[in-house]
């Protein structure tokens, strides 16, 4: 369920009373949960104190998206896996490290008070000598800071050993984004772009769709040194650690499908500016899928002085996913299939 | 539903996309590049071009055309026509001989290559020895006669090119009867000329390079006489009784020998230096041709005093008195004089003199008095002033299209009336079906109007707008005006002009307006004119204007080039397009975008530092804007500041050079790897090995920002008559898109016609939509309620096209150099999107929209995108929807100079450069399609072939009746019916459809 209301935004107060009132607005007031935000890129950031609290509201925009879960509830590894909350794949990468490096339930650290800047994903799906990494890149803060290059690579092929053109990463930029990742290295061969294979493009067009996609890049790459990789849980799965085809052909679709859906959903917004008034997201223009939208978020409208929204006090929260009723279900597959009929267009 | 219909899923659109998308490249307009060799057969009255990359291109009447490609892309070194026939040998630089004949084939001829041939020596002997330096096709057709560097002659039987050995006519064999002092003195060394007799075709003359000339008797395998030049020798030709002969030699003078029936020793009649007596420049080539007043026409190549005009590139025409040196503009390749080649007729009466220069083809009228130019209805010199933009214009009506040619024939006054007289060959293409102009904007500050809708690309007139501007040029800088007395009587003929008075002249930007007349024009230092068609001389004043588009920018600097000076007072303008108005950008920086609106009369410019808005109906400037981003020092300075382009420079220069080496054209079917472009690539590659061995190419993957340089840069301007505010009322609006990815949308208050100079055009900001990805926009297009693109101003208006939607909702789309995307309109929300360079890796280099009709049925079309990428390739992007429909490659993507210039048609056609001198025209609809489709006819050939002629039309005829398909008698049937239906332009083009679906 979800609620609406309105706050001030120059006297925000302190996160204590903001969490009194949420507990208060949904009538749960014994009830521990875990606030979050969803900041201007997208990203899920938690609230937990005065001074995330005070960014989250000055970054409103008017409109402050606000999560709240049941802290028992708060099952990291359960949003991963969730139909629901899998749409919002933010989330899910935000959280899925936990998921494959620590067992769940152990909360050493927390890792939702910090902002990600980098991960390795789909360790599942990928032979372990590749590396899929993905790079957030929030507004101007950092630079992505790497270079790349031509070379050759040599590739096992049914003919036997066979040199390749490839293209490496060649340099990274010290303090840049790559660097402080850890996670790519001079002389690592890119193998694909945000689920692109890259064999058989120039080293432009390689550049062109990385820079393309330099809001969220993911690059998979068979690092030059092969003595860190991630080791996975079960070893059972008969790729040995000399494989060196680029890709199993048989998860690419999946790959891909992953891919276009994060990438749609991660993609900044374009902004508006109306009459030379404020700048604005532009919205997505489908009416249907922001109505289903809204259903697994909890919307609060921050009313500011400045322009004319209607102050309203309509909050929804949803109690997390225990409490999915089946008409949410039925929904939400409509929305999947709505999801698929976007995809298409846009292909 | 929609979801079920994935690209290349569905039948029903498979099958449509056949009937609308195909691609072919039709045909290369312009003059070809590097040309290199010329023939020319009086029989078929078809000149034939070689160039340095192998290619050979035929011209006859205008529309017949015909192009081969030597597998090798070697120089062509000469062209010989077989004597009547449809056949031609041609040399390249490798010593291999090809033999090319004109074939019909499905009723329209083509140039095929039959066979090639490498003329081998005996095991051992030097390459010298078979090197080819003189061709001779025997009257006979059955032999050709080969001069080699070694003096042998090589005898090979056409056209199988076997090699007749017992009849090579070895030099030793011709030196047996030579006076031994003379032999002593030279030997034989390589063969220059061989040429027979014109009317005993058992004798050739035989001319050796050190200034012997044999005349030799084939019959009887002995020479006959000796003639016993003392200059080292370049040519020979016959008179037209063979009682005559005449040399022409290196130290530019020539010879007249006799030539006697019995054995006495030939004495030189007449030798003469004409431009003496000071050293001289040789004559390379001359033909002396006789008349019925007696007096002779001398004709040679060269000649002129060494010291004083050893520059030039002359040909002199000597006629009694009469006596003019036309001076070429670049190097004179080769010429050939057209002449009664009748049997019967007594003398030469030369009509027409053809010359091929290295940039252009001059043919002058000798006929007519004081020997003026014909003016070439094809192979133009695009480049006569280099090509800086282009822009075409289809569907031009008719009363605009008779305006300009009324114009530019006022322009052409100073060319012969005569008929163009190399008239081989019939053109059997339907006639186009439309008027398309392709204007051309040149770096000398002149816009070119060319008749694109056949296969000959015609200058139809030509615009300057340097008369507006006080340059440094001598407006009395004429070099043609020499006194009569001057010598040598050189006479400059020509159009190539490749050095511009002033850079700053030069045309970035045009725009027409097809139903109004009126023209827009920008330059490269922030000039933007508006003109109208006048069809009289006029004098008048030019209103001018200044638009500061940097406002309150602080700490500013231009350091580029000043802006031009404008002349004060009335200019004297001749009929044509006439400028009223000139805008100066201020600071002066090139023009980087325009639009013009004929019906609300606005012009809107774009640079790198912002755009503006002018009114030239009130001539008054509505309003600027600033695009500049604070920090983009780069844009402030000007371009002559900036390291980056330095930089950038440089490394288009080395493109060129390496454009120039590989002599960089692809051409249809082509792939042939030359020794010359496997060296130019061997050494390319081994630069950029060297190149990588000092710093690794490698590329910075950044996030584009805010701040980077030339974010500013206006792309593109679009008027629009849409929603803007809000949903119920539509108003004229102006839309910028920038470099940094921002576009800007202006809501304009026009007033109502009859208040329109009374009240100011009003303009305030409604909307800048700053795209995240930041990547450069490159187009803007507003989409009705039914998702069709609106259309052109004034469109509506004349008839031709249906108005608009206005119930439904609008649409905006953005075109970035990396996506497509689809908004709502009042209220911008983002609707679709297309992320080509995200999936792909190529970004938008141009893009239009096209119309795409359907070959099968009449009454279908649609609008899609046509897209060139970056890479070369076209892409066809289907509206409102943006689905890839069709990919095609065109250009190699290292091509940039041919990918920046690129402009597609209204109709699924385009054009780019594949040389500074050539368009290369291609097509992307299976309905619009011009290309050659010629027939050449061989007289006896066709008389064999008569009766399978008149079968094959009744054949085709009856084919026509029953089932529509054509087969290899479509052209018989098509040129039976175009006569008969010539008039009737429906049914003409009923037939072409159907010609073109049966193919």
């Amino acid at each position: 369920e979800f609620r609406r209301f309105s706050l001030e935004r120059s006297k925000p107060g302190k996160f204590e009373e903001f969490y009194g009132l949420l507990q208060h607005v949904h009538k749960i007031p014994n009830v521990d949960v875990l606030v979050g935000y969803t900041d201007i890129h997208g990203d899920l950031l938690p609230i937990n104190n005065d001074d995330n609290y005070h960014k989250a509201v000055s970054t409103a925009n008017p409109l402050l998206r606000i999560f709240i879960q049941r802290k028992e509830d708060a099952d990291y590894s359960a949003f991963g896996t969730d139909t629901m909350t899998r749409k919002k794949n933010v989330l899910s990468n935000v959280l899925r490290p936990d998921n494959h490096k620590k067992k769940p339930h152990i909360v050493i650290s927390m890792p939702q008070d910090f902002r990600p800047v980098s991960s390795i994903i789909d360790v599942d799906i990928l032979p372990e000598t590749h590396r899929r990494v993905r790079l957030y890149k929030y507004g101007t803060d950092k630079p992505l800071g790497f270079y790349i290059r031509d070379g050759s690579s040599v590739r096992v092929t049914p003919h036997g050993l066979e040199k390749v053109p490839g293209i490496f990463i060649s340099r990274l930029a010290p303090g840049g984004l790559a660097q402080s990742t850890g996670l790519l290295a001079v002389n690592d061969e890119v193998l694909e772009v945000n689920g692109i294979e890259v064999s058989g493009k120039s080293l432009d067009q390689v550049t062109d769709m990385m820079i393309a996609n330099s809001r969220n890049l993911i690059i998979t790459v068979r690092p030059a040194n092969q003595r860190n990789n991630v080791v996975r849980n079960s070893r059972t799965s008969g790729s040995s650690g000399q494989s060196t085809e680029s890709s199993l052909p048989s998860s690419t679709p999946n790959i891909l499908a992953n891919f276009l859906q994060g990438e749609e959903e991660s993609d900044e917004e374009d902004i508006i500016i109306e009459d030379s008034g404020e700048p604005q997201q532009i919205p997505k223009a489908t009416p249907t899928s922001e109505s289903l939208e809204s259903l697994t978020q909890a919307e609060l409208l921050h009313e500011t002085t400045q322009n004319g929204f209607l102050p309203s006090s309509e909050v929804n929260l949803n109690h997390s996913a225990r409490s999915i009723s089946m008409e949410c279900e039925v929904q939400n597959a409509d929305h999947k299939s709505l999801e698929e009929d976007g995809t298409i267009i846009t292909l | 539903m929609r979801r079920f219909l994935r690209p290349g899923h569905d039948p029903v659109r498979e099958r449509l996309k056949r009937d609308l998308f195909q691609f072919n490249k039709t045909v290369e307009h312009g003059f070809p590049h590097q040309p290199s060799a010329l023939g020319y057969s009086p029989f078929l009255r078809l000149m034939a071009i070689g160039t340095r990359s192998g290619a050979i291109k035929l011209y006859g009447a205008p529309g017949v055309e015909f192009m081969g490609l030597h597998e090798e892309n070697n120089t062509v070194m000469q062209i010989h026509f077989i004597p009547d026939q449809c056949q031609l040998v041609t040399l390249l630089d490798d010593n291999s001989l090809h033999l090319w004949s004109l074939k019909q084939h499905s009723g329209a001829s083509e140039l095929r290559e039959e066979h090639r041939f490498t003329l081998k020596g005996p095991p051992g002997s030097p390459p010298s020895a078979t090197q080819i330096t003189a061709v001779l096709p025997h009257s006979s057709r059955e032999v050709l006669y080969l001069g080699t560097e070694s003096g042998n002659i090589f005898v090979v039987e056409l056209p199988s090119f076997r090699v007749l050995e017992d009849r090579t006519i070895s030099s030793d064999a011709v030196l047996q009867r030579v006076p031994e002092d003379y032999c002593n003195r030279r030997s034989c060394e390589l063969v220059e000329a061989l040429r027979e007799h014109p009317k005993n075709p058992d004798q050739i003359l035989i001319g050796y390079s050190r200034g012997l000339i044999v005349l030799w008797d084939l019959q009887n395998n002995k020479a006959t006489h000796h003639f016993l030049g003392s200059q080292q020798l370049e040519n020979l030709y016959w008179q037209r009784d063979g009682s005559k002969f005449v040399s022409c030699h290196y130290d530019g003078s020539y010879t007249q020998w006799p030539v006697f029936s019995d054995n006495r020793q030939p004495e030189p009649l007449e030798n003469l230096v004409p431009y003496g007596p000071f050293p001289c420049k040789a004559i390379s080539k001359i033909y002396w041709q006789t008349t019925k007043n007696g007096l002779p026409y001398i004709i040679f190549q060269g000649g002129m005093p060494r010291a004083s005009y050893g520059d030039r590139h002359s040909i002199s025409v000597v006629h009694g008195s009469q006596q003019t040196a036309f001076d070429f503009t670049s190097r004179v390749i080769d010429f050939f004089i057209i002449f009664s080649t009748e049997p019967t007729a007594e003398f030469d009466d030369p009509s027409a003199m053809v010359v091929l220069a290295e940039e252009e083809l001059v043919v002058i009228d000798l006929k007519s008095a004081g020997w003026p130019a014909v003016h070439p209805p094809y192979l133009a010199s695009l480049h006569c002033s280099a090509i800086t933009c282009s822009h075409h214009v289809s569907n031009i009506p008719l009363k605009l299209w008779e305006r300009i040619i009324s114009a530019g024939s006022k322009q052409n006054v100073h060319y012969s009336n005569m008929p163009w007289p190399i008239d081989g060959g019939t053109n059997i293409a339907p006639d186009p079906p439309q008027r398309d102009l392709l204007l051309t904007g040149h770096e000398d500050g002149t816009v070119r109007f060319w008749d694109a809708s056949g296969v000959c690309l015609h200058l139809l007139y030509k615009l300057s707008t340097v008369r507006v501007f006080l340059t440094d040029a001598d407006p009395n800088d004429n070099m043609n005006t020499m006194g009569e007395d001057e010598w040598p009587p050189l006479r400059k003929v020509g159009t190539f002009d490749p050095y511009s008075d002033d850079p700053r002249l030069g045309i970035q930007k045009i725009y027409l307006c097809k139903y109004s007349g009126y023209l827009a024009v920008a330059g490269t230092a922030g000039q933007v004119l508006v003109m109208e068609l006048n069809d009289e001389d006029a004098e008048h004043v030019v209103d001018h204007a200044e638009a500061d588009l940097l406002q309150d920018q602080e700490g500013y600097r231009w350091k580029g080039h000043e802006k031009l000076k404008t002349r004060d007072g009335p200019v004297q303008f001749e009929a044509g397009f006439q400028p009223f108005v000139l805008v100066q950008c201020q600071p002066p920086a090139v023009v980087t975008s325009l639009a013009l609106h004929s019906e609300w009369k606005l012009v809107a410019f774009g640079t790198s530092h912002g755009f503006g808005l002018f009114d030239h109906q009130q001539k008054r400037l509505v309003f600027v804007k600033c695009t500049l981003h604070p920090s983009d020092q780069l844009a402030l300075e000007g371009p002559l500041s900036r390291v980056k382009s330095l930089k950038k420079s440089l490394r288009q220069s080395f493109r060129r050079i390496r454009r120039s080496r590989v002599s960089s054209r692809k051409r249809r079917g082509g792939g042939g790897n030359t020794s010359e472009v496997q060296e130019a690539n061997a050494k390319f590659d081994q630069d950029t090995l060297q190149e990588m061995e000092l710093a690794p190419v490698q590329r910075k993957i950044e996030a584009r920002s805010a701040e980077d340089s030339f974010t500013g840069f206006v792309r593109t301007l679009y008027f629009a008559d849409t929603f803007l505010r809000d949903s119920s009322r539509h108003c004229p609006s102006l839309w910028a898109g920038t470099n940094g990815g921002t576009v800007y949308a202006f809501c304009l208050r026009v007033p109502p016609a009859e208040r329109r100079m009374d009240e100011p055009v009003r303009a305030e900001q409604a909307k800048e939509i700053q795209l995240m990805h930041r990547a450069p926009v490159v187009g803007i297009l507003v989409l009705d309620g039914r998702g069709t693109p609106l259309p052109e101003p004034l469109e509506v208006a004349h008839d031709l096209s249906k108005s608009p939607d206005m119930q439904g909702s609008h649409q905006l789309l953005v075109v970035s150099e990396e996506q497509f995307k689809v908004f709502t309109l009042p209220k911008v929300s983002s609707k679709l999107k297309l992320k080509l360079t995200a999936l792909e890796g190529c970004r938008v280099r141009k893009v239009t929209v096209a119309n795409f009709g359907s070959c099968k049925t009449d009454d279908y079309s649609e609008n899609d995108l046509a897209v060139l990428t970056n890479l070369g390739d076209i892409q066809i992007i289907s509206l409102p929807f943006l689905k890839l429909q069709i990919r095609y490659p065109c250009i190699r993507k290292e091509d940039v100079s041919g990918i920046a210039s690129c402009v597609f048609t209204k109709y699924g056609q385009g054009f780019y450069l594949i040389s500074p001198s050539e368009f290369e025209r291609f097509s992307l609809s299976t309905k619009w399609l011009v290309e050659p489709r010629c027939v050449v006819d061989v007289p006896e050939v066709s008389s064999n072939n008569h009766m399978h002629n008149k079968s094959g039309m009744e054949n085709a005829a009856r084919k026509s009746r029953s089932s529509g398909d054509y087969g290899e008698d479509e052209r018989k049937s098509g040129r039976l019916m175009e006569h008969a239906l010539l008039n009737d332009e429906k049914v003409l083009k009923e037939i072409q459809s159907t010609l073109e679906g049966g193919r």
